[in-house]
């Protein structure tokens, strides 16, 4: 698999201001992002998580080191557009996002804007409406759609750029469940069917359920990297960091310490029921 | 148990008159019991923010009543800030809501308005600050230079102030982070204990409400849904899938379980008490 993103001692410091003090919030992250991956990144309020987020279609620059999106470096000033380009950006507040009073006018704000011919932007808008499942609000008012409505306009918006990449910095931390399960669904299948890479920042540990790659962020760095089942198999150190493993693998924990054959890296529902199931059976 | 707030057949309509004329509660009724700690639940448009607007007299009912200590409160509309004081409501992110120069006098605001100055209002400033969690230290600071986090603690710390009988809470650990939240809870749950006075804790995690509610209500389109405590409500988990509401993560288990043949109550909603059960269960040979 090609590299999407790269990051090489990547360091960011936000200013201080009256009073207060300079914080480094990125501290020398290096790691890369395969095409096609989809990479869930977590840490507790302040790891720094955002801020990396923010660096990926350089909506801040590295302080220090260097982030290239597909080989382009974001510093390079002329080479913006196209890093934006291939790169998308949703953020935590649906209100926030919204440009348009029409729906499809608010989609179709980002492909105006580089130029797209009128003819393929209503090919765009119509293409990505439909992808996050709201081709029936395409003459709506935005400000009246529910918060996982307005994200999935937000999406949809991205998607009207023809990203090769999806970067959602705790786009569902606003949502109810309902409006998160909208947002998640309307991610994996980008993912699984056009090939999206996708980086999600999150809060959720269940989010993590379907990425191929977890990254934990503590201090600035990175503290974890692995497959969901390798992360979350370090609970002891997950706590320390201000996190919780899912309650499935809790569950599992607390059964393998009294005494049960359980594997502790099923993450799923469905998977955590199957692993009871079998080692009851096996006890029996 | 004593009713503290009763809500009768409540219907509040929007843009009456508008094309987007749409009632957000209709018909709904439910009680508040004096000292409890409510978990109140439903989905986005299962109208619990219209709900609690009514609490304290924010909006004024299209049609029934809202009795707070068996009085409605729009029986004198020119007291109706009264109710306010009595009923102190915490918004969704009320952090975006500071505007003073310290924290100190932003949770001093609402006591100031309600006419209280010099020791008392210092004492209930400072106890409000320690009950919201909120280091001493910080008063003295700009809300702004504050995280995230302390800001909402200065936002809650301003209502708990007030000192009111009620306290409302909408959603008050949204976006925090798994150690925040679980902070934020247990010094809310501190207060409820320690001053014995009723809370309703608004949350979209089943999780949440499931540890810390003695009852719970759900909401769904309008309309009460249910009621009882924790282990009636999550007992019903297929209803509650059914509504578009999520169940705890444990009760979900414990229902994939049963579907699997497994005589598992469902009704189980912690991670702690499926594990009871799972081990009992084969200690019982039960498979």
């Amino acid at each position: 698999m090609s590299t999407m993103i790269e990051t090489k001692d990547l360091s960011y410091t936000y200013p201080g201001g009256e009073g207060t003090a300079a914080t480094l919030a990125l501290d020398g992250v290096t790691l890369s992002i395969a095409r096609g991956s989809f990479v869930v990144v977590l840490g507790h309020n302040g790891s720094g998580k955002s801020t990396f987020a923010k660096t990926l279609n350089a909506v801040l620059l590295p302080g220090g080191g260097t982030v290239w999106v597909d080989g382009m470096d974001t510093k390079n000033e002329a080479l913006l557009l196209e890093i934006r380009r291939r790169v998308g950006m949703v953020f935590q507040n649906p209100d926030n996002q919204i440009v348009a009073n029409v729906v499809e006018e608010d989609v179709a704000f980002a492909p105006e804007n580089l130029g797209v011919p009128t003819a393929e932007i209503r090919q765009r808008v119509d293409d990505a409406l439909e992808a996050v499942g709201m081709t029936e609000f395409t003459l709506h008012a935005p400000h009246l759609l529910s918060g996982g409505q307005k994200q999935r306009i937000a999406i949809a918006g991205v998607l009207a750029m023809l990203p090769e990449c999806i970067v959602l910095d705790e786009a569902t931390a606003m949502l109810d469940p309902m409006g998160r399960r909208e947002v998640l669904n309307v991610i994996e299948g980008l993912h699984r069917e056009k090939d999206v890479t996708v980086v999600l920042i999150t809060h959720h540990m269940n989010e993590a359920e379907h990425a191929d790659r977890v990254i934990v962020m503590d201090d600035g760095h990175v503290a974890m990297d692995g497959t969901p089942r390798e992360v979350f198999s370090r609970a002891e150190e997950l706590r320390a960091l201000g996190l919780a493993v899912p309650d499935t693998v809790a569950l599992l924990r607390e059964l393998k310490a009294n005494g049960l054959d359980v594997p502790t890296d099923a993450i799923t529902v469905s998977d955590c029921a199957d692993a009871i199931m079998d080692a009851m059976k096996q006890h029996a | 148990m004593e009713e503290i707030i009763k809500v009768e057949n409540l219907t509040h309509t929007y843009g009456v008159g508008t094309p987007f004329e749409r009632s957000a509660v209709e018909g709904m009724s439910l009680s508040v019991y004096r000292g409890e700690l409510l978990g109140l639940i439903g989905h986005t448009g299962s109208g619990k923010s219209t709900l609690i607007q009514h609490l304290n007299g924010l909006l004024r009912p299209t049609a029934g009543r809202v009795l707070l200590d068996g009085q409605d409160i729009w029986a004198e509309p020119k007291k109706i800030r009264d109710v306010r004081f009595r009923v102190g409501l915490v918004f969704q992110y009320p952090e975006y809501q500071l505007f003073e120069e310290t924290a100190y006098r932003d949770i001093a605001f609402g006591p100031t308005n309600m006419g209280l100055s010099g020791e008392e209002l210092d004492r209930r400033v400072r106890d409000a600050a320690r009950f919201a969690g909120l280091d001493e230290r910080l008063l003295d600071k700009s809300p702004f230079t504050l995280s995230g986090g302390q800001k909402r603690r200065v936002a809650i710390a301003g209502v708990i102030a007030m000192e009111p009988e009620v306290l409302v809470l909408d959603e008050p650990s949204a976006g925090l982070d798994p150690r925040g939240r679980e902070e934020l809870l247990e010094h809310i749950r501190a207060y409820h204990r320690e001053r014995g006075n009723t809370v309703v804790l608004v949350s979209h995690s089943m999780e949440e409400i499931a540890r810390y509610a003695d009852r719970i209500v759900v909401l769904a389109r309008g309309r009460t849904l249910m009621s009882g405590t924790p282990r009636e409500v999550f007992s019903r988990g297929s209803e509650l899938v059914r509504a578009g509401l999520d169940v705890p993560q444990a009760t979900r288990v414990a229902m994939e379980l049963q579907k699997r043949g497994l005589a598992i109550d469902p009704a189980v909603y912690t991670v702690e008490d499926l594990a009871a059960a799972l081990l009992a269960l084969r200690k019982g040979g039960g498979c």
